[in-house]
């Protein structure tokens, strides 16, 4: 299979802030690759370039053959984008917002109305479609959006955190509705923070920390990078739980322990299988630690990022919230442009 | 699919269809939303009202015999223009809601979205224009001879459309919804008051009559006026005129490279 999404080298700042620090990652056609990283790590530049929205400082980047800087125009008639929140007109019906969007593809306006119908239908929006967006949820918002980005049936669709500030259920019917497309042959490029997301709708995952893909394989690869499985041990008594990691880590482990000292409980990667459970209730028991919960599990990709850089996904300083990190981000380019 | 033999450059005439459909959706906005229309027409209304009641009896001004007369060409520049305050505000919003960026990433034509908007706002203000003259004519207001209504209204909405530019780039830099909101018209208030607009410059101290001379705003209003009283506009017209090339030759490419560069 071809290479449809090729990058090498891109760098991009803004101001004194480095967005991205040398990406190089393609995607073969037809498959679906989930870019993961917390706030803040570089996914949307990337997105942006990719989709000719900003230009790379350096580094090239094609998709399906066009030129991010060279051919973005062509580039434009093969792509479709759905961003961090809905961009769709609250003030237009459903169905207007998909016509306008198809005629500005230049389809002629049967064809942009019969896209428009059939779009409505695919995302279960038939029954709104000729009510103005300002009604519509936020899960509704997000499939019409996502309709919006397939109205010219593109090569290589990207979606930017599409679930981002959905319910559970939403997100659920969303991710259902990604998997159709991508069983269509769509090529997806999906950036995310939610490490479940990846996990379901990807075929690929790379990992991006700090503008630089610091990993890139299966979820599976991913997590053996993590050294097999992972050992959850909860005490009884949460004030002994650095105690536990002491003796735990002595005995059974491959790697750090992680000390929830809030939730009395430790994780510690392992490759021993499930012998390990054995040892460590004899360990613990000499020592008089009562466990309360013992468990030997497959690594989340939570544990992957963990392993990969030394912290968790979710940094507390950057709150989960795209609009709030946006503006931030645009208001650093501001500075850079003045 | 049709869309998939786009050449490197989009063709002139996918340049004129992408600005319709842009003015056909900024339009089918106000459609919609009939309080922008009614906000943008109630306060021309009460100052048609207010002005008309409370000032015309007190301001005898030369030349005319009842204020009316002198004050409708001030009302509808005015309208005109502070309604053009909307087209930065507008992009402004699409701008902060993403809007822009779906806009950006389709193969249109990179000036259709201000076209569109500025486009928009025109037609708006003809709509607004008109109910103006309306209400104009409830008070008493006549237009002398066709050819100078239609002169006139053509000089409003062509100011209108030239601030709308200034108004697009203003949106485009502040790029925030309240910023534009306020950015946009804080200059514009002082610069209609301190013209011909609502009295004449005449009676103004003499500084402030070197700055109102000066503007854009009284030379329009001045052949505005004149056109309206079936008088011939002379060399204000052409003043007026130039004014609203120069603006347009200024900000059309301003705001259009600003948008090039939104990032």
């Amino acid at each position: 299979m071809s290479e449809i999404v090729k990058a090498e080298g891109l760098h991009r700042s803004f101001g004194q802030v480095t967005a991205l620090d040398g990406v190089d990652l393609a995607v073969r056609e037809g498959t679906v690759l989930g870019l993961l990283g917390p706030n803040g790590a570089g996914k949307t530049t990337f997105v942006r370039i990719l989709t000719t929205l900003l230009l790379p400082d350096r580094g090239r980047a094609e998709v399906a053959g066009y030129d991010v800087v060279r051919d973005a125009t062509m580039l434009r008639t093969v792509i479709g984008l759905a961003g961090q929140y809905a961009a769709v007109d609250e003030t237009l019906t459903g169905h207007e917002n998909l016509e306008l969007v198809g005629r500005l593809y230049h389809l002629d306006r049967a064809e942009a109305r019969r896209r428009a119908g059939e779009l409505l239908e695919r995302f279960d929006l038939s029954g709104a479609g000729h009510r103005v967006v300002r009604t519509y949820s936020g899960g509704m918002r997000r499939r019409l959006d996502l309709a919006a980005s397939l109205v010219n049936r593109p090569r290589v669709l990207f979606l930017d955190e599409p679930t981002t500030g959905l319910d559970p259920r939403s997100r659920r019917a969303l991710w259902d509705m990604i998997k159709e497309l991508v069983a269509d042959g769509t090529t997806l490029l999906l950036t995310t923070q939610y490490l479940e997301e990846a996990d379901r709708l990807a075929d690929e995952i790379a990992v991006i920390d700090l503008g630089q893909v610091i990993a890139r394989g299966t979820a599976d690869e991913l997590k053996d990078k993590v050294g097999g499985e992972v050992l959850e041990v909860r005490v009884a008594d949460r004030a002994r739980v650095q105690a536990a990691a002491g003796e735990v880590a002595a005995c059974c482990g491959s790697g750090e322990p992680q000390v929830d000292a809030e939730a009395g409980e430790l994780t510690l990667p392992t490759a021993e299988g499930a012998a390990v459970l054995v040892d460590v209730v004899r360990r613990l028991d000499a020592a008089g630690i009562r466990i309360s919960d013992l468990a030997l599990r497959r690594p989340t990709l939570d544990d992957v990022f963990l392993a990969l850089t030394g912290r968790g996904a979710e940094r507390p300083e950057e709150p989960d919230q795209p609009r709030n990190g946006r503006r931030a981000r645009r208001r650093r380019r501001d500075r850079s442009a003045a | 699919m049709s869309a998939a033999a786009a050449p490197a450059r989009l063709p002139l005439s996918w340049t004129v269809r992408d600005i319709g459909a842009m003015t056909r959706r900024n339009i089918l906005r106000y459609v919609r939303i009939p309080q922008l229309l009614v906000f943008s027409t109630i306060q021309p209304v009460m100052f048609v009202l207010l002005f008309n009641y409370v000032f015309g009896g007190a301001l005898r001004v030369p030349g005319v015999l009842h204020y009316i007369d002198y004050l409708m060409a001030g009302i509808f520049v005015q309208t005109a223009i502070f309604g053009s305050t909307q087209t930065g505000v507008g992009l402004a919003e699409d701008l902060s809601k993403g809007m822009i960026d779906r806009f950006r990433s389709l193969p249109m034509a990179r000036s259709a979205v201000l076209a569109g908007r500025t486009l928009g706002d025109l037609f708006r203000n003809v709509f607004v224009v008109l109910l103006m003259t309306g209400v104009a004519y409830l008070v008493g207001f006549r237009f002398h001879g066709l050819l100078g209504a239609i002169g006139a209204l053509g000089l409003v909405l062509l100011v209108g459309f030239a601030f709308s530019w200034i108004s697009a780039t203003i949106g485009l830099l502040v790029r925030n919804v309240e910023a534009a909101q306020t950015a946009g018209f804080i200059w514009v208030f002082p610069l209609v008051f301190a013209s011909s607009a609502f009295a004449p410059v005449a009676t103004m101290p003499g500084w402030l009559q070197g700055f109102a001379k000066a503007t854009p705003i009284t030379t329009t209003v001045d052949a505005v006026r004149a056109l309206s009283l079936g008088r011939p506009p002379g060399s204000e017209l052409w003043w007026s005129l130039a004014w609203i090339a120069g603006i347009l030759l200024v900000f059309v490419p301003f705001a259009v490279s600003r948008y090039r560069r939104v990032t």
